[in-house]
């Protein structure tokens, strides 16, 4: 972090111990309790975690190859923060906030060097200001005085940081392009204190933004993914966890949610996974448009990288480095959307530290704190009301991975204690490569009845007709074990009605193919209608059963191929088309219908 | 700092495969350490400990008659390299890197740390050149790119080795004639295994494109620790600095993963899941991810661990962390391999998650992404109606169902199953999967869109297709 540089350069302690990324470093009375220092001869990123008799506990933020007994320790007096301010949107960071991209060029390596210092935002780089405070007036923390466009659809608005004391506003500069280190303007207090007001300002990443009032969660977060809205709903500010073995999907319905959520700011967290998938996200965002605003994918969005062969300690730190920023850009007034890509790489490598400190560990080796961390991380979720007067939302998408897809090992028990929406990946789906992967049998969103208000707006309908597509779908998987053991066939009609039923639901509505132009994104007027359709379908097909209908001409009946193919050939503007299936179909009912009574 | 060269007499403790010195000064964490018996053998070693006066030293060929009194110990002043040059091309090493052929060390060669560093994720390049392996259940099914790394989980007296050198010999790019150098790591495995590899490449006319690290089952086994990072460090050196492309096999991981164990047992570490260390993910994620494509740099690597499932349990942690770092599988099934298909790929649980952006148009075909989804799909309902089947027979299924048997007999036994020797164009593994989509009716066939079902689909008389019912 750049503000390290400018720190006090002084020596405040000797390494005595060097255990993998724990090193241990006498004579460091003078620090505090997580502090920042730096480690070493190559001046290598750390953080004090344990203090005891003089002696500091350090987890080193980059590999400590080589590192001796006997070199020194650099205090900063600091604890571990990040830069806050106009720059980040668009940017690769890795999980010490150390952007990847300059990096890169500072380096001129392909690798990435230890003890590299880099300052997270290119302070040469001007902006323009445009001041929205009045000097002489009263100015508090949160409150904004100007703003920049920071990029084409996103204005940064520039905020007192909540550490400051209120008072005077004394000079504030006028409209006009001004550097990132530029002074913009000062801020007085009563007591005569003068503070200045900056481009940039520094948080500490475990000390959550303050915030004047939590408020309710109403609106749903709309990701466009059908399995998510109709069925288990995740509102703004709220915290869901996506659990599943390897090859279920996780990444791929992460990358969804990220490109599609209707959020205003995406920060996606790569933690501890895999290289590739981040440089995907890289070649693959800046090529997509925003569906509601036409700009490229890349300027709402915030990357943080710790892959999982860069630095363990690293990636504990990354998911804070993380929601820091989405508070950040949430103070603005903005809805924000946090994708941590895994929650467990993070608790291992808790584990991994913890290890090495020598704790001792309660379940599968994890140590005891490990639920109040996760309990801490999923809080910071939320739809508030910031400092300054505006509203707000943060909402967390976590990855689980459990070991051998038990979705009883402790990461996951614990997470599931700690957000209200849980979408659980299913092994069989996803080796009939049904995606998203899903289980309708395990999910859940306890936020269903506030989401179903906003839901019946658009049909008033609405909670009527999920919970029959609901209610198909369980009969059939009790009515799958039947059939497993005495075949379709031999089932009633009124069975087999059922799972023909569950069949279209699963492939019509349910899947959803996300290489399809079309379908990779379903608007909610599409999704209503969709559901609509389908549960219309399903009662009034099951009224034909009960009145005599031979099951096979409901099956072949006019319409229902078009039905199977609308998700990905009527497009979502396309009402027309919607329409039109929905006659042919309510048609060909009728005509069912008509020749019974007959 | 300390001067190189100073050497300790005796070590205080020895215990499993790690020597506890003390009384020394300044040692760093990961240094090199030469240690000289009492009969003047010499044996390399690795700092994993170190405080001011003590360090804990693993060693690299075995504490086997290391005494306590008699030991000398020398810090080397820095980690473990090994010699990385083009020369190393048709030699066989020790998992260190020293000639094991009998030849003198490699001439011109640099010294590279190991351990490699970590690739700046914003420095890679996304992988998406196909590969063509000739073997459908791979190109077809689990397509593989050039910078994937897509381990083969398998079990004991599976045909992995046998797979792997198949694809060894018979990968190549479409429209391009580049052969790939082979980096070949053996960990713990048997002298017939790696003499296997060796005539196998041999035979192949291949050999002066290959580099072998074997450390094998009669080795010590800490050395095994260090083998495939050998491996890795000349991959990278090849594929980087002289812009090769590098095809890399491992094997056999689960023999590495019990090295690793025995040593953080030595250590008194803390274990997680069945004894492994907490770290088992991160260790083995600092080597699968040294695989892929660099920005602006012509090479690439292309890394194929194999490992032996313990038990054929998929959930085991080995295969279970390695499919988390992976980007796929190809999972070996002892059933079909009973029955006598070759290659016996699994289909269903296997996966490559590059293959995406590695098929279809400009890559391969057209119809390719949507055969694929079309055949896993159909496959998955087959492996349901056959468990019905097994319960009312098979005569007592409807004519659609009877269609599936019918369809998941000929997909294991002409599209999945293949000689040995047999090399498959794309093309032709993509006729054999409609010859076998043929089977079905039309109307199952909802992956597939209209267009392609035009063009592939009525082509054929219709007795080749299924009746609809």
């Amino acid at each position: 972090m750049s503000e390290v540089n400018s720190a006090s350069e002084t020596v405040i302690g000797r390494i005595v111990r060097v255990n993998g990324p724990i090193v241990e470093a006498e004579g460091m009375g003078m620090a505090g309790m997580h502090d920042v220092v730096e480690v070493g001869d190559r001046r290598l990123i750390g953080e004090i975690i344990r203090l005891r008799n003089g002696v500091a506990t350090i987890q080193v933020y980059e590999n400590t190859s080589e590192m001796r007994p006997g070199e020194g320790v650099v205090g900063t007096g600091r604890p571990l923060s990040v830069c806050l301010g106009p720059g980040l949107l668009g940017t690769i960071y890795d999980g010490v906030q150390r952007p990847l991209e300059r990096i890169a060029q500072a380096s001129g390596s392909a690798v990435i060097p230890r003890g590299i210092k880099v300052p997270p935002v290119d302070m040469g780089r001007t902006w323009h200001f445009v001041p929205s405070a009045t000097v002489g007036e009263p100015l508090g923390p949160g409150q904004v005085f100007g703003t920049v466009q920071e990029t084409v659809s996103m204005a940064h608005r520039l905020m007192v940081p909540p550490d400051m004391t209120e008072g005077m506003l004394t000079d504030l500069l006028p409209e006009g392009d001004y550097g990132g280190d530029t002074a913009l303007g000062h801020v007085t207090t009563a007591a005569g204190a003068v503070q200045l007001l900056g481009f940039y300002h520094y948080w500490p990443v475990r000390r959550p933004r303050p915030v004047r009032a939590r408020l309710p969660l109403e609106q749903p977060l709309l990701t466009g993914l059908r399995v998510i809205d109709t069925f288990f709903p995740l509102p703004k500010g709220g915290a869901a966890a996506i659990p599943g073995g390897f090859g279920t999907g996780k990444t791929m319905t992460q990358q969804a949610l990220a490109k599609w959520s209707d959020a205003q700011i995406i920060v996606y967290i790569g933690c501890g996974e895999r290289g590739n998938e981040m440089t995907e996200v890289l070649r693959e965002f800046p090529e997509l448009t925003d569906p509601r605003n036409g700009r490229s994918l890349m300027e709402r969005t915030i990357l943080i990288a710790n892959t999982s062969n860069m630095p363990v300690a690293a990636r504990e730190v990354s998911i804070y480095t993380g929601i820091t920023m989405a508070e950040y850009y949430r103070d603005m007034g903005y809805d924000v959307a946090i994708m941590a890509d895994s929650t467990s790489r993070w608790a291992e490598a808790l584990r991994e530290l913890s290890g090495r400190l020598e704790e001792m560990p309660v379940d599968e080796g994890f140590p005891a704190y490990l639920p109040a961390r996760l309990a801490g991380f999923y809080e910071r979720a939320g739809h508030v009301t910031a400092l300054g007067g505006g509203q707000g939302s943060v909402s967390i998408i976590g990855a689980v991975s459990p070991p051998g897809g038990d979705f009883s090992e402790p990461v996951t028990q614990h997470t599931s204690r700690f957000i209200r929406c849980f979408w659980a990946l299913d092994r069989d789906l996803a080796n009939a490569r049904h995606y998203p992967a899903i289980s309708w049998k395990s999910s859940y969103s306890e936020y269903l009845p506030d989401m179903g208000t906003w839901w019946t707006q658009r049909d008033a309908e609405w909670l009527h007709d999920r919970s029959t597509l609901m209610g198909i779908l369980q009969e059939e998987s009790s009515l799958q074990r039947i059939a497993k053991l005495v075949g379709n066939d031999a089932l009633p009609d009124s069975q087999q009605l059922i799972l023909h039923v569950a069949e279209i639901i699963k492939n019509a509505f349910l899947q959803q193919n996300s290489f399809d132009a079309t379908d990779m994104y379903c608007s909610p007027e599409k999704q209503v209608w969709m559901l609509r359709l389908l549960a219309g379908l399903a009662r009034r097909a099951m009224a034909l059963i009960r009145n005599g209908c031979v099951l096979s001409d409901i099956e072949r009946m006019d319409g229902m191929e078009r039905l199977m193919r609308m998700k990905s050939e009527i497009a979502n503007g396309d009402s027309q088309g919607m329409a039109a299936l929905e006659q042919q179909v309510n048609d060909g009912l009728e005509r069912l219908e008509r020749s019974l009574s007959r | 700092m300390k001067m190189p060269g100073l050497e300790y007499r005796g070590v205080k403790n020895i215990d499993g495969p790690l020597v506890f010195i003390d009384g020394i000064h300044g040692a760093a964490y990961d240094e090199l350490v030469e240690i000289t018996l009492g009969n003047g053998e010499r044996r390399l070693g690795q700092v994993l400990d170190v405080t001011t006066s003590s360090a804990v030293v693993q060693v690299l060929g075995g504490t086997e008659s290391i005494q306590p009194a008699g030991t000398r110990v020398r810090f080397l002043g820095h980690a473990l390299q090994i010699p990385v040059g083009k020369s190393m091309l048709g030699r066989v090493f020790d998992g260190i890197g020293r000639p094991k052929d009998g030849l003198p060390p490699p001439l011109g060669a640099r010294r590279r740390d190991v351990n490699g560093s970590p690739v700046n994720p914003f420095s890679r390049e996304y992988p998406r050149d196909f590969i063509q392996t000739g073997i459908s259940a791979i190109d077809l099914m689990n397509t593989l790119v050039r910078g994937q790394k897509l381990p083969i989980f398998s079990g004991n007296g599976l045909p992995h080795d046998r797979l792997a050198a198949q694809i060894a010999r018979q990968a190549r790019l479409l429209n391009e004639d580049v052969e790939f150098a082979i980096v070949f790591a053996a960990m713990g495995v048997k002298h017939d295994v790696a003499r296997f590899f060796l005539r196998s490449f041999e035979e192949s006319g291949v050999l002066d494109k290959v580099a072998m690290f074997l450390s094998l089952a009669d080795d010590p086994s800490v050395e095994r620790m260090i083998t495939p990072r050998s491996a890795l460090t000349l991959a990278e050196h090849l594929a980087f600095d002289e812009g090769m492309h590098v095809l890399v096999i491992i094997t056999d991981m689960s023999n590495y993963c019990e090295a690793l164990r025995e040593i953080a047992t030595a250590r008194d570490e803390i274990p997680s899941r069945k004894g492994y260390p907490g770290y088992l993910y991160s260790d083995l994620a600092s080597m699968y991810e040294r695989a892929g494509r660099i920005r602006g740099q012509e090479g690439s690597i292309t890394q194929m661990p194999i490992l032996t499932m313990p038990n054929d349990d998929i959930s085991h942690p080995i295969p279970d962390l390695t499919g988390y770092i992976t980007e796929g599988q190809i999972v070996l099934e002892r059933d079909m391999h009973q029955q006598g298909v070759y290659p016996p790929v699994a289909s269903l649980p296997s996966l490559s998650r590059l293959m995406k952006d590695g098929i279809g148009k400009g890559h391969t075909r057209d119809d390719h992404p949507h055969v694929a989804s079309q055949l896993f799909s159909a496959y998955s309902k087959v492996k349901d109606i056959r468990a019905l089947a097994a319960v009312i027979g098979e005569e007592e299924l409807n004519p659609v169902d009877k269609l599936y048997m019918q369809f998941g007999r000929e997909f294991e036994q002409k599209v999945i199953a293949q000689g040995e020797f047999e090399n498959r164009s794309i093309e032709q593994t993509l006729e054999l999967g409609w010859k076998v989509l043929r089977i079905l009716p039309r109307v199952e066939l909802l992956r597939l869109s209209e267009e392609e079902l035009r063009q592939h689909y009525d082509v054929a008389g219709p007795e080749e297709k299924g009746a609809a019912p």
